[in-house]
């Protein structure tokens, strides 16, 4: 494993925030000026609960540049051998920009064969989309991918 | 409601293939206005699922992140020859399904 | 967004002087050494959607055009009653619209086609412009022309469509003060904001456009420009979008049919 690492900041973030609402933590922290936002981080944990997330074994692939964000194709694939005693069970595509974090969650398991699922997605403007992927053994790991959305020329409406 | 399926028609025991399902539908986000200002509500598909003569081996919750039109690539281990399920349910219950017969040999 | 919008169209505009002045050619026809189409101006996501048969989601319309083409609707005679199952008559028709029919003078589009075969021939209601049937049908009838390079007359009855629309594609209008040509014929290849300009053909119509979420019709995509540069748009079908289709379809000569499009 190559990136093996926890997501620290992410953890002690989440750990000052226990007893907020989710719905209060766009409102009650500013967005870190580097970081990923805290929607996004909120939307894993109620997603996936409180393990911790490993850097790796996900991989996101998004377009470099996408001429409109209503539609941009992304394929989020885990290495996983997808076998009864080691599979992924669950894959969630997370944006930290668009006005619900929570994208798509889907659920695998042994008989998927393979942990890569490809669709469509809308992304409100430029940003870094992660993908966390939950083993059968509990353990969760974070991938992620960023696209440029550029502004078209004529703006109708 | 269109619905298209790709899927081998044929595949040999154990082999994972992949199959491709697209629904039309507008996936209207809520957060969207029309020509007069108002609010359009949203209309989404909040799940889908493909069960293999009759078991679950892929699902999805989809969100108003989910582009028009759903698009899904995903895979399945090919076991025995039968019935793919594919469903897919709005935020309102009302579900559209296509099958496909599957031989494995 | 709209104020957005305006202010980029405002920048291009201040740059964009007009033909005289800045000395270049009217291109009238558009040569064919530069003829692209607009394939050529998305990025390679898009043209690689495009080219996907399954994945490219204007096949939603042409699967339903399909349908509605083999299927009679409460009784009436289906269109593939006359024009063979798969719509084998029809392979190729696409590439000679708009055209002027002969029995009423009238100029006629693939919609306006299908519209009268269903009050003449199938005792059925016209459809609306841009409804997802009407899209579907010309979407289907269309890529039955997939590949077939574009050619239609403009002799004859269709002159006066012709020069109207040739008209319209050349004649400043809206607040921008801006022509179809000005983008189109002057400056396509050339960025405005996050996209390259292209040379404005109407082949690859019915097209999926990314800004739509939906198929539609050139009509649709013709009143977006207007919009674009802040003049009253036509109404879809209308006289004068028919003409400028079949300027357009003049200029585009030789390009291939490429519906369904994906467009941005």
């Amino acid at each position: 494993m190559k990136n093996d690492r926890t997501d620290e900041l992410t953890l002690s973030r989440r750990l000052a925030l226990t007893g907020l609402g989710a719905g209060m933590l766009s409102s009650a922290l500013p967005f870190a000026a580097l970081g990923e936002p805290e929607d996004a981080d909120a939307a894993i944990r109620d997603i996936f609960g409180d393990g911790r997330l490993n850097e790796g074994k996900v991989t996101v692939k998004l377009p470099p540049i996408a001429e409109n964000g209503n539609s941009v194709a992304i394929t989020v694939s885990a290495d996983s051998p997808m076998t009864e005693e080691n599979h992924v069970r669950r894959m969630a595509i997370i944006s930290p920009r668009n006005p619900i974090a929570e994208i798509a969650v889907f659920e695998l398991g042994p008989r998927a064969g393979k942990a890569e699922v490809s669709t469509r997605i809308r992304m409100a403007g430029t940003q870094r989309i992660r993908a966390v992927a939950e083993m059968s053994d509990g353990s969760l790991w974070v991938g992620s991918a960023s696209t440029v959305v550029t502004l078209a020329a004529c703006v109708i409406g | 409601m269109t619905i298209r399926i790709s899927a081998p028609d044929t595949a040999s025991k154990g082999e994972v293939i992949e199959l491709k399902a697209m629904i039309q539908h507008k996936m209207e986000t809520g957060y969207r206005r029309d020509s007069r200002g108002d609010v359009v509500a949203r209309d989404v598909i909040t799940r889908f699922e493909c069960r293999y003569n009759g078991e679950l081996v892929f699902a999805s919750d989809f969100h108003p992140g989910i582009a028009a039109n759903p698009f899904l690539s995903f895979h399945t281990r090919a076991t025995e020859s039968g019935t793919l399920d594919f469903t897919w349910t709005d935020q309102d219950g009302q579900s559209w399904s296509e099958t496909h017969e599957l031989t494995v040999e | 967004m709209i104020r957005a919008g305006l202010i980029a169209c405002l920048v291009f505009a201040a740059c964009s002087a007009p033909p005289e002045e800045a000395g270049t050619p009217v291109r009238d026809p558009l040569p064919d050494d530069i003829k692209r189409s607009g394939t050529a101006f998305l990025q390679p996501d898009t043209r690689a959607l495009q080219a996907d048969d399954f994945a490219n989601p204007g096949f939603l319309w042409i699967d339903r055009g399909e349908k509605l083409f083999r299927a009679g609707v409460d009784g009436s005679k289906a269109c593939a009653a006359c024009h063979g199952e798969d719509g084998a008559d029809l392979v190729g028709a696409a590439a000679h619209y708009p055209q002027v029919d002969a029995a009423s003078g009238e100029l006629v589009n693939i919609e306006g086609r299908i519209n009268q075969c269903r009050e003449q021939h199938q005792s059925l209601p016209p459809l609306d412009y841009e409804s997802d049937d009407l899209l579907a049908l010309t979407a289907y009838v269309s890529h039955l022309s997939r590949g077939e390079p574009v050619s239609v007359d403009v002799s004859g009855p269709a002159a006066r469509y012709y020069e109207m629309g040739r008209d319209y594609f050349f004649t400043r209008r809206g607040q921008l003060n801006l022509a179809c040509s000005q983008c189109h014929n002057e400056h396509w290849g050339e960025k405005l904001r996050g996209d390259t300009i292209s040379q404005g053909h109407g082949n690859a119509f019915p097209a999926y456009r990314l800004e739509w979420q939906t198929l539609g019709s050139l009509h649709r995509r013709l009143n977006d420009c207007d919009e674009g540069v802040r003049a009253e748009p036509m109404p879809l079908g209308s006289d004068t979008y028919k003409a400028v289709e079949l300027y357009l379809a003049k200029r585009a000569e030789g390009l291939p049919i490429e519906t369904p499009g994906v467009r941005r």
